[in-house]
């Protein structure tokens, strides 16, 4: 217990470290788009709530859980639509390459 | 018989090719170009490591989890469609979901835990759901703002920082009860409910224009709670994604700090445009140099070189496709039009660059606000549209303004400024700005695409 407490720290710093060095390259023009992506990838916290709900341990849980999917199932549908559709409408004037 | 591979070993494939995938996507989000593969990317983790959950053997019952997912994509796709000026407030809403979810899932670890919860344990899910509840009643203070539900104007009372700090230090004493015994369930509902009055008293003294600041700031606390979630399910997706959106949040407030000049602090205990008001308003009328769309048209038909600066006020008079079509009419008869975007325009990071290319503006002629200062003083024209004090050049010179030091637009170095604006109020930190009264700045008054629309006919109608 203690340890995995240790090993997931680590696992936290080095992705904020990675975190800090990858957003820093993305372009102002794209911190619209980067925060409703971040936004959809933070939904990745179904999977807790799938557990949750799906564990059947107690009644509030799997209530609890099932409100949870709702919530973060809608930031992650709601979140790739908008980006792709922002995405999408960012053009270039210089001919592009196929 | 037992499968080859064991089904735990599949579904931690399934999250380290998820992980991969996410930090691959937030790679590609660095250009234009491959942003689009950025977002596929992520779908893919997104799906993979939905369906390796799936395959959890501890999941006795689909039912729920079924119906929830269908629930959760048919609130989603609109979420998903809605309309490219209400992506502020989308943003928000989503944080509040997000932060819904975490605060929900911790509670009821808590609860299947209790008394069992290791110290260690109990603070980082203490962490995760006051982190988790302030964001949620925040996120949805910050939407209802955006969306004017909720008065735009900051509401601030003396003793406002003294009864927020209470408010979050009794979140922290009894959370740090609770560490020392985590077997107290009837405390727990505390450490939720008082973070959730947090996130309002923290949103109220909130402006419009500090908006981009509060939203990334928001959406840090979200990919944190999300990571301290991580810790408490033992999930290292979790843990990764969390930090992800930590730090972009992160990165996206220090941006908007550095923007506006201030500090998290500031921006957060200091209300900035209540005490200047009165100020303001006191200020004797000094004489503008005001045109016509005619007049207007005529400099800008002359002049080589355009740069366009948007604020707010493009977006909330929905002028972004006329100015597209004076862009346009520009372009035609061979003027070099660009726009200069400062971080802080509009109501979130990267608000104008939207708008604009949504109204078809090829994302090249989007410049930040590097890029184009040293554009100004070989610029004919500065056209100033929807924004104040991002053009304040007070912010450069007056040691006593409250702006002074935040980065600006130099758009007055420009041979000729324009500012449409609708009259001489003053903009949202109600500051006055000297930019006005300048011999080079001629004031268009009137409603922003109203103004633009009539440029445009002067410009198409009797000379193409």
């Amino acid at each position: 217990m203690q340890s995995d407490l240790i090993t997931n720290l680590y696992v936290f710093i080095l992705a904020a470290f990675i975190g800090f060095e990858v957003i820093r390259r993305v372009s102002p023009l794209l911190h619209t788009p980067l925060m409703s992506l971040t936004n959809a990838l933070d939904a990745i916290a179904v999977v807790g709530a799938i557990i949750l709900a799906g564990e059947h341990k107690s009644t509030l849980s799997t209530v609890l859980g099932t409100i949870a999917i709702v919530a973060a199932t809608s930031n992650l549908v709601g979140g790739f639509i908008i980006t792709d559709r922002m995405l999408k409408m960012f053009k270039s004037s210089r001919p592009q390459k196929p | 018989m037992t499968p080859v591979i064991p089904t735990d070993h599949i579904i931690e494939i399934t999250y380290l090719i998820a992980t991969v995938l996410f930090i691959l996507s937030l790679k590609w989000m660095s250009s234009p170009s491959t942003a689009r593969r950025g977002v596929f990317a992520a779908e893919a983790g997104m799906l993979l490591a939905v369906i390796g959950t799936l395959l959890h053997h501890g999941i006795v019952e689909y039912k729920w989890i079924a119906i929830a997912l269908v629930i959760g994509s048919i609130i989603g796709v609109p979420l998903g469609e809605v309309a490219m000026t209400a992506v502020p407030q989308r943003t928000a809403l989503s944080h509040a979901f997000g932060a819904c979810c975490v605060t929900l899932v911790g509670t009821a670890e808590f609860y299947l835990r209790t008394p069992n919860v290791p110290r260690l344990m109990m603070g980082v899910l203490a962490l995760e759901v006051i982190l988790g509840s302030l964001t949620f009643t925040g996120s949805l203070m910050a939407a209802g703002k955006l969306q004017e539900i909720l008065p735009q104007r900051p509401i601030t009372y003396k003793g406002a920082n003294i009864v927020n700090l209470s408010v979050l230090a009794m979140a922290v004493l009894v959370a740090g009860f609770l560490v020392a015994h985590p077997g107290n369930k009837a405390l727990f509902p505390v450490i939720i409910g008082v973070p959730l009055l947090f996130g309002v008293l923290m949103i109220i003294p909130i402006g419009g224009a500090d908006m981009p600041t509060v939203i990334s700031l928001l959406n840090s606390y979200a990919g944190l709670s999300a990571a301290a979630m991580g810790f408490v399910l033992d999930s290292k997706l979790l843990i990764v994604a969390g930090a992800l959106d930590g730090a972009s949040g992160l990165i996206l407030s220090i941006n908007m700090s550095k923007a506006m000049n201030r500090s998290f602090t500031n921006v957060l205990f200091g209300a900035f445009g209540q005490e200047h008001t009165s100020a303001a308003g006191a200020q004797e009328a000094r004489p503008v140099h005001s045109a016509t769309a005619e007049e207007a048209a005529a400099i800008l038909a002359a002049a080589n070189k355009v740069v366009i600066v948007p604020g707010y006020g493009m977006a909330v008079a929905q002028a972004q496709h006329k100015v597209r079509e004076l862009y346009d009419a520009l372009s035609k008869r061979g003027v070099d039009v660009k726009f200069g975007i400062h971080p802080v325009a509009g109501r979130m990071p990267g608000h104008m660059n939207v708008l604009l290319a949504e109204a078809d503006i090829p994302y090249d002629k989007l410049l930040d606000m590097d890029d184009v200062n040293s554009d100004f003083p070989q610029t004919d024209v500065a056209l100033v549209i929807g924004a104040n004090d991002v053009t304040n050049p007070a912010a450069r010179t007056d040691a006593s303004s409250p702006i002074f030091g935040m980065p600006i637009l130099d758009v007055d170095k420009a041979r000729t400024v324009m500012v449409i604006k609708r009259g001489m109020s003053p903009g949202f930190a109600g500051i006055d700005n000297p930019l006005y009264y300048l011999d080079n700045t001629l004031m268009l008054f009137g409603d922003a695409k109203a103004f633009v629309g009539a440029i445009v006919r002067e410009l198409t109608g009797g000379h193409s």
